[in-house]
């Protein structure tokens, strides 16, 4: 009784430290958001009055709304089409021989560990003389080549997962092979699907690299990027609490779907699929 | 509704190991095949090449009358239960059996009526709004059934089917599958490892040992006239007794319980040119010799033995006999064991004896053994020598006539007697009732099959 209660208290401290340390700079941001003016200067965590000024500012901005257009549009899109290419791929790999598969992964596993920064510039070149440059698409790309190993790896693990005889039967059932992997498969798998979407929305909504190399204008800057280039209200003034709210502002949808789909994650897969 | 033939049916696996050997069998419309046989002979591999899962090396899979070696198992119109269910989880227990209904693009309403029916028929009416996760073993096996039986799929094929359920659950389930069968009058395919569902469900059994069929034929026929040691050892429990026999020159054989003399003509013909044979005999065959009528005794030879152990179980009772056999014998018979998947230990005898007899361990006993009902087999080759072919043919072609019979019965059996079928809701009688959903179930299922 003793040592399982002092166990749990450990648990309990160790817990609050951790999230302490995970969260003091989330709410110091947060804190920095709501300083009007020169508050920030104010030399205490919080600020001396609560106030919506830097939202006011960050969302009058043409620069952070479009930004932010930008970075939902592209964000949701290549996370699309990751997906539903790293589904196919990922079958494939879970329940087909075929020659060159080994290949395919190690290929798809030495794409995860290439530094982005060392394809920045050729893409920069490449990009501008194919007219990819500062447009969606130019950015989508790279944001697919980088997210789909990764997608890939997670779902055919969760597709090796999934019993051969869910889709013999639904062929015998009379389903074509289209028909089995997507009424059966792919909802089996769907704990999968959100895992690797949720993986590869945030690697793209965070992504900087690309976004500053990649863009020149509003057509296609998304708001990681978009940020080095705000200046506060005047000229002049340093833009620290502007972008401390434009930060929460793109924190926002990130916690919403964590939130959200956390239960789906979490879900069981194949349970009572066989006897038991 | 169809025929299965298969011709010769052979399959060689990637590393050319022939899972299945030369398989010839007919199934007749409606009519229920059981495929037994150690583990790994291939039955499985068998059932799943007849439902299209596993492609045929060679020879013809007709079901029909066409060939359909190379038809995907969607186009052949045949349901399966599988040895694990394989139910879909993310789908409701309706919509679990509604399945091959909505892949056919059926109507809603066809739908429904017919999930419906199914469910009531296999009693899962309160359970179709769970999740097969929450369901028992049972009832998962019901849904498996319902999936199975809601399409009026031309055959059944099942794949050990009770195999993880408890003793209770299965004799439960086993006289439903029968009755369902039955009342259905669906050809079905059974794999099974068990005696009893083998010998109670089926019109034939087909008893197949490392790929080869070893004989098809009505459960009777297997236990009284077995083509082969194998099929002789594995059907029955307890199992079939074999001795040495060693010819004598007096129409006698020489075993170790003592001389027996030789009886039938098929007996005595079966002796010439062998030195050394093995005698089969069926515990059932022997009895306590004061137990049994004078007249009766003289048909058979009485000898006196030993009894090592007795067991009581109220309506019977089983004595067993040690005895010695050479080596080599010995050698054969635990190869045969092992061949059989069992873990007996033969260099003793099995007899059943009548519950009231006096017989006790450790005493000596007169013990009567019907010498008409011994077997004699080739010890080199295993060939039964005294199986009488009419006699066997006989034995199914009554349970041919049984099954007609049945079937005829269970179709006729009107509304009020068959609480649970199918015509209920149409009203008129269930015959009628059946075909029409047969025909137009086949109607839509080609529409969609065009369709898609
Ligand atoms: N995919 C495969 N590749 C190679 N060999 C296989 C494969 N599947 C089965 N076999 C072999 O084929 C033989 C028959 O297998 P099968 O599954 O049909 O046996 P079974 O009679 O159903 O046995 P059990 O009663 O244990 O289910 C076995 O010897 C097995 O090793
Ligand atoms: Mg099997």
């Amino acid at each position: 009784m003793n040592t399982s209660r002092k166990g749990q208290v450990g648990w309990i401290i160790g817990a609050i430290l951790i999230m302490f340390y995970a969260l003091l700079p989330v709410a110091w941001i947060l804190s920095l958001s709501f300083k009007a003016g020169d508050d920030i200067n104010n030399q205490k965590f919080w600020p001396t009055n609560w106030s919506f000024e830097n939202y006011d500012i960050v969302f009058s901005s043409d620069l952070f709304t479009t930004a932010l257009r930008n970075s939902v549009g592209i964000s949701l899109i290549a996370t699309f089409i990751s997906v539903v290419l790293a589904m196919l791929a990922a079958y494939a790999v879970a329940r087909l021989e075929f020659p060159g598969k080994s290949l395919i992964l190690g290929v798809a596993l030495a794409i995860t560990v290439f530094p982005i920064i060392a394809i920045a510039t050729p893409l920069f070149n490449l990009w501008r003389t194919i007219g990819l440059y500062d447009t969606w698409l130019g950015l989508i790309i790279p944001y697919l080549s980088f997210s789909l190993p990764l997608s890939i790896y997670v779902l055919s693990a969760f597709f090796r997962e999934i019993p051969w005889e869910m889709e013999q039967a639904a062929q015998v059932d009379g389903a074509t092979a289209w028909q089995a992997f997507r009424k059966v498969i792919v909802p089996l798998a769907a704990p999968g699907v959100f895992t690797a979407a949720i993986l590869t929305f945030f690697a793209i909504w965070n992504d900087f690299i690309f976004g500053i190399t990649l863009t020149s204008s509003e057509a296609a800057r998304p708001v990681p990027a978009a940020l080095a280039f705000f200046s506060g209200a005047s000229q002049f003034a340093q833009p620290t609490a502007p972008i401390a709210a434009a930060s929460v502002v793109v924190t926002i949808p990130v916690i919403i779907l964590v939130l959200a789909f956390q239960q789906k994650i979490v879900a069981g897969l194949t349970n009572g699929a066989v006897k038991g | 509704m169809a025929a299965i033939e298969m011709k010769h049916i052979i399959k060689k696996y990637g590393d050319g190991f022939p899972a299945v050997n030369d398989v010839s069998i007919d199934i007749a419309d409606g009519e229920f095949v059981i495929l037994v046989g150690p583990s790994g002979c291939g039955k499985s591999t068998l059932l799943r090449m007849i439902v299209g899962l596993e492609d045929i090396t060679d020879g013809d899979m007709i079901i029909n009358g066409q060939r359909v070696n190379e038809k995907a198992p969607r186009d052949r119109n045949l349901s399966m239960v599988f040895q694990n269910y394989a139910l879909y989880p993310h789908l409701t227990v309706y919509e679990n059996i509604a399945f091959p209904l909505r892949l056919s693009k059926t109507p809603d309403a066809d739908i429904d009526k017919r999930v419906r029916e199914a469910s009531t028929l296999l009693e899962l009416d309160d359970h179709l709004e769970r999740k097969p996760a929450n369901l028992s073993g049972g009832q998962r096996q019901r849904v498996a059934m319902g999936r199975a039986i809601v399409r009026q799929a031309d055959a059944f094929l099942f794949d050990e089917p009770l195999s993880n359920l408890d003793a209770k659950l299965r004799g439960q389930m086993r006289t439903e599958i029968s009755r369902l069968q039955r009342r259905l009058g669906i050809t079905t395919v059974y794999v099974t490892h068990d005696q009893t569902e083998a010998m109670t469900l089926g019109d034939r059994v087909a008893v197949m040992k490392k790929g080869i069929l070893q004989q098809i034929a009505s459960p009777r026929e297997l236990y009284e006239q077995p083509v082969n040691l194998f099929v002789a050892g594995f059907i029955g429990s307890p199992p079939m007794n074999f001795l040495p026999a060693e010819v004598r020159g007096d129409g006698k054989l020489q075993t170790p319980l003592g001389p027996i003399a030789l009886t039938t003509d098929l007996q005595r013909q079966a002796v010439q040119g062998h030195d050394v044979l093995l005698m089969g005999v069926r515990p059932e065959a022997f009895e306590d010799a004061k137990l049994v009528d004078p007249d009766k005794r003289d048909k058979g030879d009485v000898f006196n033995a030993q009894v090592d152990v007795t067991e009581w179980l109220g309506n019977e009772q089983y004595a067993y006999i040690p005895f010695e056999a050479s080596a080599e014998i010995r050698d054969q018979l635990r190869d045969l064991s092992r061949e059989l998947d069992s873990d007996q230990l033969r260099t003793q005898l099995i007899i059943a004896i009548d519950s009231t007899s006096r017989i006790r361990a450790g005493r000596t006993a007169d013990i009567w053994v019907d010498t008409r009902r011994m077997h004699l087999f080739d010890p080199k080759t295993g060939v039964n020598l005294t199986r009488d072919e009419q006699a066997g043919a006989r034995l199914t072609a009554e349970v041919e006539e049984e099954r007609r019979e049945e079937m005829e019965e269970a179709r006729n059996m009107p509304l009020g007697e068959a609480p649970d079928v199918q015509g209920s809701s149409s009203g008129d009688g269930s015959v009628g009732a059946r075909d029409g959903a047969g025909s137009r179930s086949s109607g839509t299922q080609e529409a969609g099959s065009r369709r898609v």
